[in-house]
């Protein structure tokens, strides 16, 4: 017979229970619909609006830029956190306060403001434009935009790993003769990947979906600059729910793919480096 | 005696910071690039916010946020967030007290359902909502005949923000209540508190910062959402438009500067995000170095 243990702190019930309706309600249920109005669709039909050139080509779009962005990040990301942690510089608290402007500004002020500003006549776009690269209106603005969106991402994952590394094990590293860079490589880094991928998937997953600040810097050019998430919003006001909704599982399957796959390499990088410890 | 001690110490350990770190020219250029980097993505941007706002000077800008339809689109999304963001803080002090104080089957599935809502393009949360709502909906019949709007109207914005800001609040308060564990709070009930004293005396104080912070993170993305209210809004000016949404039609009828007037009111808002985040790091910073 199981044995109930009495829970000393009081309300279980009612705050498990309210989450739960909560969560459900508002969360679970309305993403079920996506699947429940699909499964109306007729696979033949869903495979004809997710297959169509028009729609795969927005996926290759949304995929590249996304994942570039999220590489661009890793890097910049990475020396960013780098420089924030073991180095001192007047003006660095503002620094550091500022990463997270792309979580507290609203993604359509980001969008109209990355446009103005690397577009042909802007301030950073006019610089640009003799060197002959395009920014605004072409794949690279959206990579800019969604560069924009994902950088706290990446910071705020390697920063607490910075933090916490232990002094003594470089400065041990160093007196047997290491030089900087294989210090860098073979006891930072290593410290660093689980927080950095899980930053990069974070970015990466925020990229794929992100639409208000692409829609702006974009141009929405069918075939060309034309994102996942736009696709959704263009059959949405042609009131083709069902096409929309296709599309919609696609990217939903799509990006939980990606978490699951980014769960499994996590677990794995852990796993390696409790092996070699 | 001692001053030559503790100047021993120093020496030993500047010498040892300085032997453990890269070539000075190196750390320059590093943290030049860092400049750099945030600056043309950060910076420059903020800047040129207000910058473009105030262009056609301060009456145009003055004109462009107390325009009539500017005035309703604020009080929109004021609206929103004085609903969205109780509604989500009350959610996620249920979650995070359940999550973190008890042991029970499932623990981990709702750990991860509750960061659902990031893993979703903020469009397809606003398109499940038509999905359930809107006249050709699933219960779209239904409301149709009670006379009930939800898409298009304002009902439907404030779910779709519901949707979108679920986890903020749950997510920064979990790691807080989960390094406390549960020894004061059983404290407080074996000494006789009943469970809102317990609450209120023991827990709160204890969270009060990580729910700040959460707070206001729900509070700035609530203000901010874009994607999800687009595809319910219907944009009816003067009705369904919220702030952002006010911002793309000024800025599509090249109307730049009223747009960019509007969105610097927003820009304040996110820098005041910012400093209250500051400060309560600050703050918990300073309680974990007394503790320590």
């Amino acid at each position: 017979m199981k044995s109930k243990k009495k829970r000393v702190l009081p309300g279980f019930g009612l705050s498990l229970g309210f989450t739960t309706l909560y969560l459900s309600l508002l969360v679970l249920i309305p993403l079920s619909m996506v699947f429940i109005q699909t499964s109306q669709l007729g696979w033949g039909e869903f495979i004809e609006v997710v297959t169509s050139e028009r729609v795969i080509h927005s996926y290759k779009i949304s995929f590249g830029t996304a994942f570039a962005a999220a590489a661009i990040n890793a890097v910049f990301g990475l020396l960013v956190a780098w420089v924030l942690v073991r180095y001192s510089f007047p003006g660095k608290k503002i620094l550091d306060a500022l990463i997270d402007l792309p979580f507290a500004l609203p993604t359509a002020v980001a969008g109209i403001t990355l446009t103005t500003l690397y577009s042909t006549n802007g301030w950073i776009g006019q610089l640009l434009e003799p060197l002959n690269i395009k920014v605004a209106f072409t794949p690279l603005g959206i990579t800019v935009a969604l560069t924009f969106i994902g950088l706290p991402f990446i910071v705020r994952m390697v920063q607490p790993v910075l933090v916490d590394i232990e002094k003594e094990v470089e400065e041990a590293a160093e007196s047997l003769g290491a030089s900087r860079m294989q210090i860098f490589r073979k006891i930072i880094f290593p410290e660093l990947l689980p927080g950095l991928l899980s930053g990069f998937s974070l970015a990466f997953a925020r990229g794929l979906g992100e639409y208000g600040s692409v829609v702006f810097i974009a141009g929405n050019m069918p075939m060309k600059t034309e994102i996942a998430p736009l696709m959704i919003m263009t059959k949405l006001e042609q009131f083709d729910y069902a096409g929309a909704t296709a599309i919609a599982v696609v990217m939903l399957i799509i990006s939980f793919l990606c978490l699951i796959i980014m769960n499994i390499i996590q677990i794995w990088s852990r796993k390696s480096q409790l092996q070699s410890e | 005696m001692e001053p030559q001690i503790s100047e021993t110490i120093k020496q030993i350990t500047t010498r040892k910071r300085k032997s453990s770190k890269e070539s000075k020219w190196v750390k320059v250029v590093l943290i030049f690039i860092a400049i750099l980097y945030l600056s043309l993505l950060l910076f420059i941007p903020l800047a040129a916010i207000f910058v473009k706002a105030f262009e056609k000077g301060f009456d145009v800008y003055l004109a462009a946020i107390t325009e009539s339809d500017a005035l309703s689109a604020i009080r929109l999304t004021l609206l929103v967030a004085v609903i969205v963001v109780p509604l989500n803080t009350l959610f996620g002090v249920a979650a995070a007290w359940a999550v973190t104080k008890f042991r029970f089957r499932g623990k981990q599935i709702l750990l991860s359902l509750l960061e659902l809502p990031f893993a979703v393009s903020p469009v397809i949360a606003g398109l499940v909502f038509v999905l359930l709502f809107s006249p050709r909906g699933v219960l779209g019949p239904w409301l149709v005949d009670y006379g009930i709007k939800i898409i298009f109207s304002v009902p439907g914005i404030i779910i779709a923000t519901i949707f979108v800001t679920v986890p903020f609040v749950a997510r920064e308060l979990i790691p807080v209540m989960q390094a406390q564990g549960t020894s004061e709070e059983e404290a407080a009930v074996s000494l006789g508190a009943n469970g809102w004293q317990m609450f209120w005396r023991v827990t709160l104080p204890n969270i009060k910062w990580g729910l700040l912070y959460g707070m206001i993170l729900c509070n700035a993305r609530a203000i901010g959402e874009f994607g999800a209210v687009s595809v319910v809004s219907g944009r009816i000016r003067g009705l369904t438009n919220t702030m952002p949404l006010h911002v793309e039609i000024l800025y599509n009828e090249y109307q730049f500067s009223a747009s960019f007037a509007v969105a610097s009111l927003m820009s304040i808002m996110a820098i005041i995000t910012l400093i209250i985040k500051s400060m309560i790091e600050w703050k918990t910073n300073k309680q974990e170095g007394k503790g320590v």
